[in-house]
């Protein structure tokens, strides 16, 4: 037997493993019970972002999960490969990434703060954002999209990944305010307004 | 962060001065996300072409953490309860790698499966055959400095599902592997070998190029079994890894 089952590809480097639906009993294996949390509850400048996920159909989709990842408020990463380097946040308990399983009305929610903007390696600037996985059944591979912040409307402009979106699709990529304090970022997988979707 | 220190091969260098790794995106590996043979793809899949986002600092970081929710027994699926699940004890490990083949340290390696019977402990899974009161299914571990990681279990059983006429899924576990970057999050299932259902299960059959398909497979390691205990499988598991180096950036060789 050999010591190692990675198949060797093309130019030397192994094969990537494939990916796979997380199928419907996501719901033991991947929920955290602080999964939603980037940051503690009681964190001052604390949002709540909540939104549904939906499909084609337009009916939500109760077995799915929304993950995200994001800068801190300056804009920072604890992260070696940042090469500004790593750096510790100013706000404790911040841990960036943020995981929770949509609810049998297709619902998620997620408490963060909003990161700083990030500069590009081309000199221009990234407007306040957060990376989003979507993984679901029914999904083989997840899908990527972001969240933008409504309330940043000249940085969302000169954003660079915002501006190479048609136009008539960027208000997906854009939080709403729920009249509540928080935030609402729905999720269409297909159809009408479907969200935008990024190859990364 | 003990291994996490080191400096990444830099895949570009420019005006801005950050120099980010870049990770390649794989080509014939991943399945369609339309993939109608898997019929819940149907409405999930996204209709509009994807938009291509380039690599900045949000896509070459990622949450490194998982040491402080792994619990003493977490990579033991059958010591989760006061007696033993039924079924055929294993020692599911393997390494998390790089496509350069280097090892993924301290990284968080999530599995979740059914029971030796075929059932998750799932309120959405009703088909008759009997939970485990000894066996709840889910696992989870750190690699080790060398990417290695470890789970005791069983076997899990196969099971019906109503995708098509007389469908069953072959025995699978799920895993999720979160490596050090927001590009290299990946969701799979590892099968075993010789299982006799790959032929009619759409979800094996989604990755079209037959070498990928093998990569979804663990194989039997004696070298692993431990005597009058447990049958030993390894399953290698490779993330997408940054590009070798900067002379490799084929945008600068252009212009």
């Amino acid at each position: 037997m050999s010591d190692q089952n990675a198949a060797v590809g093309a130019g030397g480097r192994l094969g990537v493993t494939p990916s796979q639906t997380v199928g419907p009993f996501l719901h033991i294996g991947l929920p955290w019970p602080d999964g939603p949390y980037v940051v503690p509850e009681g964190t001052a400048g604390a949002v709540w972002i909540t939104g549904t996920v939906y499909d084609g159909a337009g009916q939500p989709v109760p077995d799915a999960v929304v993950e995200t990842w994001q800068a801190d408020p300056d804009g920072r990463f604890d992260h070696p490969d940042d090469p500004r380097g790593a750096a510790k946040p100013s706000i404790p308990g911040f841990r960036g990434f943020a995981r929770c399983d949509t609810d049998a009305d297709g619902r998620y929610r997620v408490l963060t703060v909003k990161p700083g903007p990030l500069p590009c390696p081309d000199g221009g600037t990234e407007a306040p954002h957060l990376d989003v996985t979507v993984l679901a059944r029914g999904l083989l591979d997840r899908v990527v999209t972001r969240i933008y912040f409504p309330d940043e409307d000249a940085a969302n402009a000169a954003d660079p990944v915002m501006s190479a979106v048609p136009p008539d699709r960027r208000g997906t990529l854009v939080a709403e305010p729920d009249g509540d304090g928080g935030l609402r970022f729905d999720i269409r997988l297909q159809g009408d307004g479907e969200t935008i979707f990024f190859e990364v | 962060m003990t291994g996490l220190d080191d400096i990444r091969a830099p895949g570009a260098v420019t005006r801005g001065g950050l120099v980010l790794p870049h990770y390649p995106i794989p080509k014939d590996v991943h399945p369609s996300l339309d993939s109608p043979e898997y019929r819940s793809t149907a409405l999930r899949h996204p209709t509009q072409p994807l938009q291509l986002m380039p690599q900045r600092l949000t896509e070459v970081t990622g949450p490194l953490l998982g040491e402080e929710r792994v619990g003493e027994l977490d990579h033991d699926l059958t010591r989760q309860h006061d007696g033993e699940p039924q079924g055929q004890r294993i020692i599911v490990h393997g390494r998390v790698l790089e496509e350069d083949g280097r090892p993924v340290p301290n990284t968080l390696v999530e599995v979740w499966q059914a029971n030796a019977a075929g059932r998750y402990r799932h309120t959405g899974d009703n088909w008759p055959a009997p939970l485990d009161p000894n066996f709840t299914g889910v696992g989870r571990c750190m690699t080790d400095a060398d990417g290695h990681y470890r789970f005791v279990t069983v076997k899990p059983g196969i099971y019906p599902w109503r995708n098509h006429d007389n469908a069953w899924r072959p025995s699978h576990i799920h895993f999720s592997l979160f490596g050090r970057a927001f590009t290299q999050r990946l969701i799979t299932q590892m099968y075993f070998p010789d299982d006799p259902l790959f032929f009619q299960d759409p979800m094996w059959n989604s990755v079209r190029d037959e070498n990928a398909r093998q990569r979804m497979l663990c194989h039997y390691d004696h070298s692993a079994t431990e005597a009058e205990w447990a049958l030993g499988f390894r399953f290698d598991i490779v993330l997408r890894g940054p590009q070798a180096s900067v002379f490799e950036e084929e945008d600068d060789d252009d212009e």
